[in-house]
Formats: structure tokens, C-alpha cells, sequence
């Protein structure tokens, strides 16, 4: 007898539960282990490389067993050139051979696994979170509008719609009025026959009672609080699921390679970060000397170019297109800025003037680093001075490889409330 | 040559494993092998890693471990460093065995084989299954054991439960009855059982515990008296019944658990024979659909290369060398013993009078029900594969700083390879012999443990780590002595809580 069954439909993430008590329960190891792993790839990588190890010895479920030493035989395959009595020499380290097979299984091998993106990038955004937002807070990164939603019983006065107030009250008063109404025709019905009959005595009865049902009637209010009918609105979300980044970086001769790699690892760093956040990035990136020009990314990282130093060409040309190309409304706007600190002398306060009055307020954010200076020089002060008036705007300085991550964890850390 | 082709192509369909099924099923009632009705569950490669890292079972209670096991089972597979089984068989009545639907046909018939008929007519059959497990009634408990965790972590916390789970997981081994056998409980007994069990088992502890004064003489006679009176091997089985601080619900726990380890007991112990019998029936089977014209030479061929593989062997010296294949050496003997039956020469007659020239189907059968992987080695390991597989044994004495071979596939080597390879098989010795002792009655209430010493060897240094586990579950402090043969206590491990 045989029953064949097909299960395949039957969901497969039944270890779904289980897995995520694993991570949860190893969530210090496995965030350790993501620190770690950050500071050995390439930020290129992070992306997509997400293998995390931990020291097998920390998650190890332990069982009775014995260690080493003691006496004991063990029985082997593939005998070449032994005899009875050959004495060997004990193998060193390498598991599994010679007399050791019953204790291989005692490796201190990492245990190794895979972490899915999304996870991965959790525990490395893990106390992060993006500054105070002037428009859109990011952590739901909801943007509502309101939409009309048929009417309601409450709201505030300028929400009142008259026409249906007034025909709710209409509706209200004939029925209040209604009983009235008839007892009132009733009375005026008796009165015409008394007065036929010429019954004063029933007349004046009569004409108090009308009279009496007349000012009931009356007091029936016009319009009550009860009638009011307002307008309704609701806010429905309305995805701004889209942010520009822009990287506006010096390619003067000062930027040697090693400055543009740390220049590309902080670009890379934001960017995941606003991968995290948007379903859809667009990249911007500037470069400039004494002028500027929008390039792609291959051009952006590598050529070269010599000359002076002009920012604020830069940041001029970033605000065209923004302009041009990326209205607020529709768009958060993100912007890091690296350079080795060197600018035409005259043009620091031009650029501080542009990023107060024209650039900032449609800004969501913008970071500045400066790379390796040998000094700070009047951009670096000048821009102190934009940071004092602007809260969206951070400027650090970074000295090398090493000081990406934690410049990076200091710009975009949690405000504590 | 004379049958018609099952199927051409390679591609299965529901229809094919009907068909297929009616043969192997024919064919291996012709060869006399006795099963369980069969239930073939066709899953997906996720589902696959899923039964997997649930220890095979299609429910299970949920724990973190198992999390850990699907994350190294999945990272494994998809990095190519493993490939899934192609099996895995439940011994359960009906017998449960999942197809994976990457297969080819050919590796459906042959997982049909396996372990729809060889694993199966294994369980069904061979006495430490048949003494300790209930494949009647093992689905149920697992539903009511999942059911029962679940419940607990409601009423008494998700880390509650976990904790205290570690702590049984890792006396799990020390969770068996190696020689009483026990009672058979159907599920819905079991369910229905386990209220009145908390309080009873619960009433007995307070007796136990009892701090009422006793008399002058009974004092004397405690004194002398150990609790438990004779050691005990199952540890889980005295915590579950002697604790005195665990609840009721631990209680019961800590009984699934053991309950488990005891279903798997014998999974354990016939990993060579299991295996063995049931890639000689495959072998078998597939060797005579194929003679009876029903499969082609291409579906043998991809066959013979799969098999091959399931039991390459490589040398000591080889790389790849990680101890020896279940399933070669189970599979080596079992056709070893056919052809001793079948064809034997002197040696076999020597070795073996009692099963040379007798029927090879009687023979094997005795063989699979009668034995485990210990005594089956020990018991059929002829002369003749312990020359072919190269066999030599090894003694590692701490106290030389060399290894020697003491014993190689030679005349006077023999008996001591096959002595040797048995005793590795032989779980009572690879793991510590350790048995709860004695409990502190009148005083701290400590539980005491004996590790009895085999070949000097020590306890892994892990043994701290495992008393606090132990400790967890007593609730008092905890020991474990080292004794010699003779009775000395070599040395002292003891965890106190807090």
C-alpha cells in the first residue's frame, strides 16, 4: 500500500521561526560580527556580501564527552605500508588523521552563515537613524495628503458644510414638527365647527389650545448642533519614495587617490544608507576644480584634472538642478560633500552665503567632510558658521580609512529626545 | 530482457512513481522484505533543508538550535560544499519518505528503494526499533510535545523555555534507558495522562522532601542509606522525577526531551546497519529492474554513479578522510555476507560455518533484526573485507609519545581489527559513563555524579559549562566525581548555584 502525497505547496519557511530565535538569541555575537566584517571588506561589498561568522565556541550546545588523551584505539581505512608494532608520530593539529577521528569533532571552526540582506543591514544601521527631518520623517518616510472622505458629524467650524446642515435640519424640523402639526389641524378642524355652532365657551378652549400647539411648533429650533454636518477629510499616504543624492566632490590636484577612496567609501556609505530608506535613488555627481560638471560615476571616481579650487561652482550647479530637475515636492533631497579642504580664498563665503539662502532649505540633509586636510582653511570656517544656523547640516573631518565608520555613526546618530 | 521500459526520459511524473512503485514493491516482496505502509511526500530542496534541520521530523517543537542548524544546513547547500540528502525517512507507521522533486526519476526509484523499502523494512523490523520506539503513536507526541513548548512559552515566557530546553538538549544522551524498556503510551493517552501526572508527580516530590521529624532510628538507618540506592543512568529521568524545585511544566519537559532522545536512541546505534541494509537493497532492487528489461542502460549508469558515490571510502591518508562511510562498510558487509552464504571459500567456512552455504535472504534477515551496529561487526566483519577495505587499528596511549599500529589486516590482526572497529561503534564506550550517584537527603540537597573512568580517558573541558546546565535543572549544587575502575575518585567538578 502506498499513498504518494505532493507537499510542495506546503510553505516552505518552516524554519522561519527557529531562525529568527537563533538571531535573536545571538543578536550581540552576530552584531559584533557585522562591526567586524565592516571594518575587513570593502564597502563595496556590503551590499551584497553578507556571510557573517561567529567563534563556533560562543553559540556551542555542549554534551558530555570526552577530551583528549586517555588510551584508546580507533580502527582505519586504506593501509598502505603499516605492519603490527610500527610505532607513528602522533599528527599535530590536523583533524581526522591518524589516531584522532573520534575527536575531529571538536573544531573551534567559526560557524558560519548567511544573513539576508535586509537582516544584515539592520544590525549595521542598528542605532542609526537619519537627523530631524524638516519635511519627511524618514523613520516611516510617510508623506500624507488629505483627501475628501464624505462628511462627518463632528469637526471644527470652517469645515461645516451648509447644505447638508440645512438639510439635515430641514429633515429634523418635519419631524419634530410632524404630531404638532396634526393635533394642530385637528384643533383648527373643531374650531371651525364650534365657531359654526357659535360655541364661545369651546371656542375660546379651542383657540387657546391652537394657540398653545402654534408656539410649540415655533420653538422647534431652525437648526440645532445636532444637524451640523462637516466636510471630512483623511489622510491617505502618499509615497515620496524617491530621494536625489548628490556627491560633490574636489578632483583638484590636491585629491590625491587615497582621498578619493575615503571620499568614495563615505558616498558608498550614504548611499546604502538611502537604499535602505527609498525605493528609488538617483545619483548626482559633481566634480569640480575651478568649474563644475555633472559626470557619471566611472568619470566622477576616476579621472583626473589639475587646477585651482572653485566650490562654490559646485554647489551652483547643484542648485540648477535641483531646480531643474528634482522639485521638492517629489523629492528628498541628500547631498555629501567631500574635499580636502582647499578653496579659492574669496570664494568661502561666497559658498556659505549660497548654501544659506538658496541651498539648504531644500535640503533634507547635507554632510561635508573634509579629507585629510593639512590644516583647516576658510571653507572649513565658513562652514562652521553655516552648521550653527542650519541643524541639517554636519560637517566633520576625517584623517583615514579607519575614521569612515565612526564619522559616518556621528552623522547620522540618533538625537536623543 | 523481456519487460517493457518503465519510462524513457529522466523526467518524473506522479504517474512514473506509481509505476516504479509497483515494481520495487514487487520485487522487494519477492526478497522477502517486511515493512510499513508507505507514504512518499514529494518536497521542494527548501523543504528538504526545513526536515532537515527539524531532525527529520515533519513537526517539531521550536528552539533556536534548530535555527542554528537550518543556518549551517542552508549556507552549506548553497555554497555547493553539500549536497542535501536525497532522503530522509521517518520511522513512523506509515512510513514517511520524502522525494525531492529535483530528482531525476532514477534517483526517485532509487530513494524508493532506499528508503521507501530498505530503511523502512529496517525500523519495522530490527529489535531496538521494535523495543523502543512507537512508530505508531511518534507523529502524535511530536504534535502534542510542540503543542505542550508552545503552550509553556505563553504562560511562562519565550526565554523561560528556551533556557530550560538548553539545559535538557544537552543531557539529551544522558536521557536514555539503555536497558528497561518502556511502557507503550498511544498519544491521546499521553495527553490525556499528563495533567494527572504534574500532580501526582509533584505530591510525590513533597513526600520526598518531607522536613516532618523523623524518629531517632530512622535518622540512624538514613545515614547509611545513598538516595537513589543503586546509581542511575538516566539523568533525565531522575531530574524529571526527583528535582525538587522544578515545576510541573518543567517536569513535563524535560520528559518530551527524553522521550525523543529515546526515539532516536536506536537511530544511533545501527547507523552502519541501517545504512547498510538499506543501500544493499537499493543496489539490489534497482540491479533487478534493470535485469527484468525495465529500466535502461542509461538509468543504470546515472544509478551506478550515484551509488558509487554513496559509498566512496577514501584512505586514511586521503584529504577528504573523515573517519569511516556508514554506509560503505554496512553496504560491504551486507553483500559480503550474500556471497559468504552464496559462494564461500574456506576462510568463510572457517570463519563462519554456521552461515556459509546457508540461504542469503534467512541470513541477512536474522542478521538485520538481531543486531546492532556493535555486535554486527563484531559478529559478521569477515577476514576477507577486512583485507579488502585495508584495516588497521591504531593505539593512542597519552602516556607514549607514539602511536602504534597494533593490529593490521594480517592472520594474527584480524580479530583485533574487528574487536577494535566494533568497540568504536559501541556508544556506551564513546561517551563518558556517567550516573547520578547520590543525593545530599538530610543536608544541602546536592545532587552527586559519578563519571566512571574508561581507559583513563578525561572529560572534555566543557564538563564546567555541563554541570551548570545540570545545576539548572537540579536547582541545588551539583557534582561529578571521576572514579578509576577500582572505585577512586580521581577528581571533583562541582557547580554551586549562586
Amino acid at each position: 500500500m502506498v499513498q504518494v502525497i505532493d507537499r510542495r505547496l506546503n510553505g516552505k519557511n518552516k524554519s522561519a521561526v527557529n531562525r529568527q530565535r537563533f538571531i535573536r538569541r545571538f543578536k550581540n555575537q552576530i552584531r559584533k560580527a557585522v562591526r567586524e566584517s565592516i571594518d575587513e571588506r570593502s564597502i563595496t561589498e556590503i551590499d551584497n556580501g553578507e556571510q557573517i561568522n561567529i567563534p563556533a565556541r560562543d553559540i556551542s550546545e555542549p554534551v558530555f564527552k570526552h577530551g583528549k588523551g586517555g588510551l584508546r584505539e580507533s580502527v582505519h581505512p586504506g593501509n598502505k605500508e603499516f605492519v603490527a608494532g610500527d610505532k607513528i608520530r602522533r599528527p599535530t593539529g590536523a583533524a581526522g588523521r591518524g589516531g584522532k577521528a573520534s575527536n575531529s569533532g571538536e573544531g573551534e571552526d567559526d560557524f558560519v552563515f548567511t544573513l539576508s540582506r535586509e537582516e544584515f543591514l539592520n544590525f549595521f544601521f542598528d542605532d542609526l537613524a537619519l537627523p530631524d527631518l524638516v519635511k519627511t520623517q524618514l523613520a516611516t518616510n510617510v508623506e500624507t495628503r488629505k483627501v475628501r472622505a464624505g462628511y462627518t458629524r463632528d469637526g471644527v467650524p470652517t469645515n461645516i458644510n451648509v447644505v447638508r446642515s440645512m438639510k439635515s435640519a430641514l429633515a429634523r424640523r418635519i419631524a419634530l414638527r410632524g404630531p404638532h402639526q396634526r393635533n394642530l389641524r385637528d384643533v383648527e378642524e373643531a374650531l371651525e365647527d364650534a365657531r359654526r355652532r357659535g360655541d364661545q365657551a369651546r371656542i375660546a378652549e379651542l383657540e387657546e389650545e391652537a394657540l398653545r400647539l402654534r408656539k410649540r411648533i415655533a420653538a422647534i429650533p431652525f437648526i440645532d448642533t445636532f444637524d451640523l454636518r462637516y466636510n471630512n477629510r483623511t489622510d491617505i499616504p502618499r509615497p515620496t519614495a524617491q530621494a536625489v543624492m548628490f556627491c560633490i566632490m574636489d578632483v583638484s590636484g590636491s585629491m590625491d587617490e587615497t582621498r578619493k577612496d575615503i571620499a568614495k567609501r563615505f558616498f558608498i556609505l550614504l548611499y546604502l544608507f538611502l537604499t535602505r530608506e527609498y525605493e528609488r535613488i538617483d545619483v548626482v555627481y559633481i566634480r569640480h576644480h575651478t568649474t563644475a560638471k555633472e559626470v557619471d560615476e566611472d568619470e566622477f571616481f576616476h579621472s583626473r584634472e589639475t587646477g585651482g579650487t572653485v566650490v562654490s561652482s559646485a554647489l551652483r550647479l547643484m542648485h540648477e538642478i535641483i531646480v531643474e530637475r528634482y522639485p521638492t515636492n517629489d523629492w528628498n533631497i541628500y547631498a555629501a560633500q567631500a574635499s580636502d579642504g582647499d578653496n579659492w580664498g574669496d570664494d568661502s563665503p561666497r559658498c556659505r552665503a549660497l548654501l544659506i539662502e538658496k541651498i539648504l532649505p531644500l535640503l533634507q540633509y547635507f554632510a561635508y567632510v573634509e579629507i585629510m586636510p593639512d590644516e583647516h582653511q576658510r571653507l572649513w570656517h565658513e562652514y562652521q558658521k553655516v552648521r550653527e544656523a542650519f541643524a541639517n547640516f554636519a560637517v566633520r573631518r576625517i584623517d583615514g580609512l579607519t575614521d569612515i565608520y565612526p564619522v559616518f555613526r556621528k552623522l547620522f546618530q540618533k538625537k536623543t529626545a | 530482457m523481456t519487460g517493457k521500459l518503465l519510462s524513457e526520459s529522466s523526467e518524473w511524473t506522479f504517474d512514473l512513481i506509481l509505476d516504479y512503485n509497483r515494481e520495487i514493491a514487487r520485487i522487494a516482496e519477492g526478497f522477502g522484505l517486511d515493512t510499513y505502509p508507505n507514504q512518499i511526500e514529494i518536497i521542494t530542496s527548501e523543504q528538504m533543508m526545513d526536515a532537515y534541520s527539524s531532525i527529520g521530523m515533519p513537526v517539531g517543537y521550536r528552539h533556536w538550535s534548530f535555527g542554528k542548524h537550518f543556518l549551517n544546513v542552508e549556507q552549506r547547500y548553497k555554497r555547493g560544499q553539500m549536497g542535501l540528502a536525497y532522503e530522509i525517512v521517518i520511522n513512523s507507521n506509515p512510513c514517511i519518505a520524502y522525494l525531492m522533486e529535483e530528482n531525476t526519476m532514477m534517483m526517485q526509484a532509487l530513494v524508493l528503494a532506499h528508503a521507501a523499502y530498505g530503511h523502512n523494512s529496517f525500523f519495522k523490523n530490527n529489535y531496538l526499533f521494535r523495543t523502543w520506539t512507537s512508530a505508531d503513536a511518534i507523529i502524535d507526541y511530536m504534535i502534542f510535545a510542540k503543542n505542550y513548548i508552545a503552550d509553556c512559552e505563553q504562560r511562562h515566557g519565550e526565554e523561560n523555555v528556551e533556557l530550560f530546553l538548553d539545559s535538557c538538549h544537552a543531557l539529551m544522551n544522558y536521557g536514555v534507558d539503555r536497558y528497561k524498556r518502556p511502557p507503550r503510551l498511544s498519544a491521546n493517552e499521553e495527553r490525556n495522562r499528563q495533567r494527572e501526572r504534574e500532580e501526582f508527580l509533584q505530591s510525590q516530590i513533597n513526600h520526598l522532601w518531607r522536613t516532618i521529624p523523623t524518629r531517632e532510628k530512622d535518622k540512624q538507618a538514613h545515614k547509611e542509606q545513598r538516595f537513589p540506592a543503586e546509581p542511575q543512568e538516566n539523568i533525565l529521568y531522575f531530574i524529571e522525577k526527583n528535582a525538587p524545585l522544578l515545576e510541573p511544566w518543567q517536569r513535563e519537559i524535560v520528559r518530551i526531551v527524553r522521550k525523543i532522545a529515546q526515539y532516536f536512541y536506536p537511530q544511533r546505534q545501527t547507523q552502519v546497519m541501517n545504512e547498510g541494509w538499506a543501500t544493499f537493497w537499493h543496489y539490489t532492487i534497482l540491479n533487478r529492474l534493470y535485469d527484468e528489461g525495465l529500466v535502461h542502460d542509461g538509468f543504470m549508469i546515472e544509478f551506478l554513479q550515484t551509488h558509487t558515490n554513496v559509498i566512496s571510502q577514501p584512505g586514511f591518508d586521503n584529504p577528504h578522510y573523515s573517519g569511516i562511510n556508514p554506509y560503505y562498510l554496512g553496504y560491504s558487509m551486507m553483500t559480503d555476507i550474500r556471497r559468504i552464504c552464496e559462494a564461500p571459500d574456506d576462510e568463510d567456512r572457517h570463519w563462519f560455518p554456521e552461515i556459509a552455504g546457508s540461504d542469503w535472504k534467512e541470513t541477512l534477515n536474522f542478521a538485520m533484526r538481531n543486531f546492532k551496529d556493535e555486535s554486527f561487526i563484531a559478529q559478521f566483519l569477515s577476514p576477507r573485507l577486512i583485507r579488502e577495505m585495508k584495516l588497521f587499528a591504531v593505539v593512542d596511549d597519552d602516556r607514549r609519545r607514539k602511536l602504534e599500529v597494533s593490529a593490521i589486516h594480517d592472520e594474527g590482526g584480524y580479530r583485533r581489527v574487528r574487536k577494535a572497529l566494533a568497540e568504536q561503534y559501541n556508544l556506551g564506550s564513546n561517551e563518558p559513563d556517567i550516573q547520578v550517584y547520590n543525593v545530599n537527603m538530610r543536608g544541602d540537597r546536592s545532587l552527586t555524579l559519578r563519571h566512571h573512568q574508561h581507559n583513563r580517558k578525561p572529560l572534555h573541558k566543557n564538563v564546567n559549562e555541563m554541570l551548570k546546565h545540570l545545576a539548572r535543572l537540579w536547582g541545588f549544587t551539583v557534582r561529578l566525581e571521576t572514579v578509576d575502575k577500582d572505585g577512586h575518585v580521581l577528581n571533583t567538578h562541582e557547580c554551586q548555584l549562586n
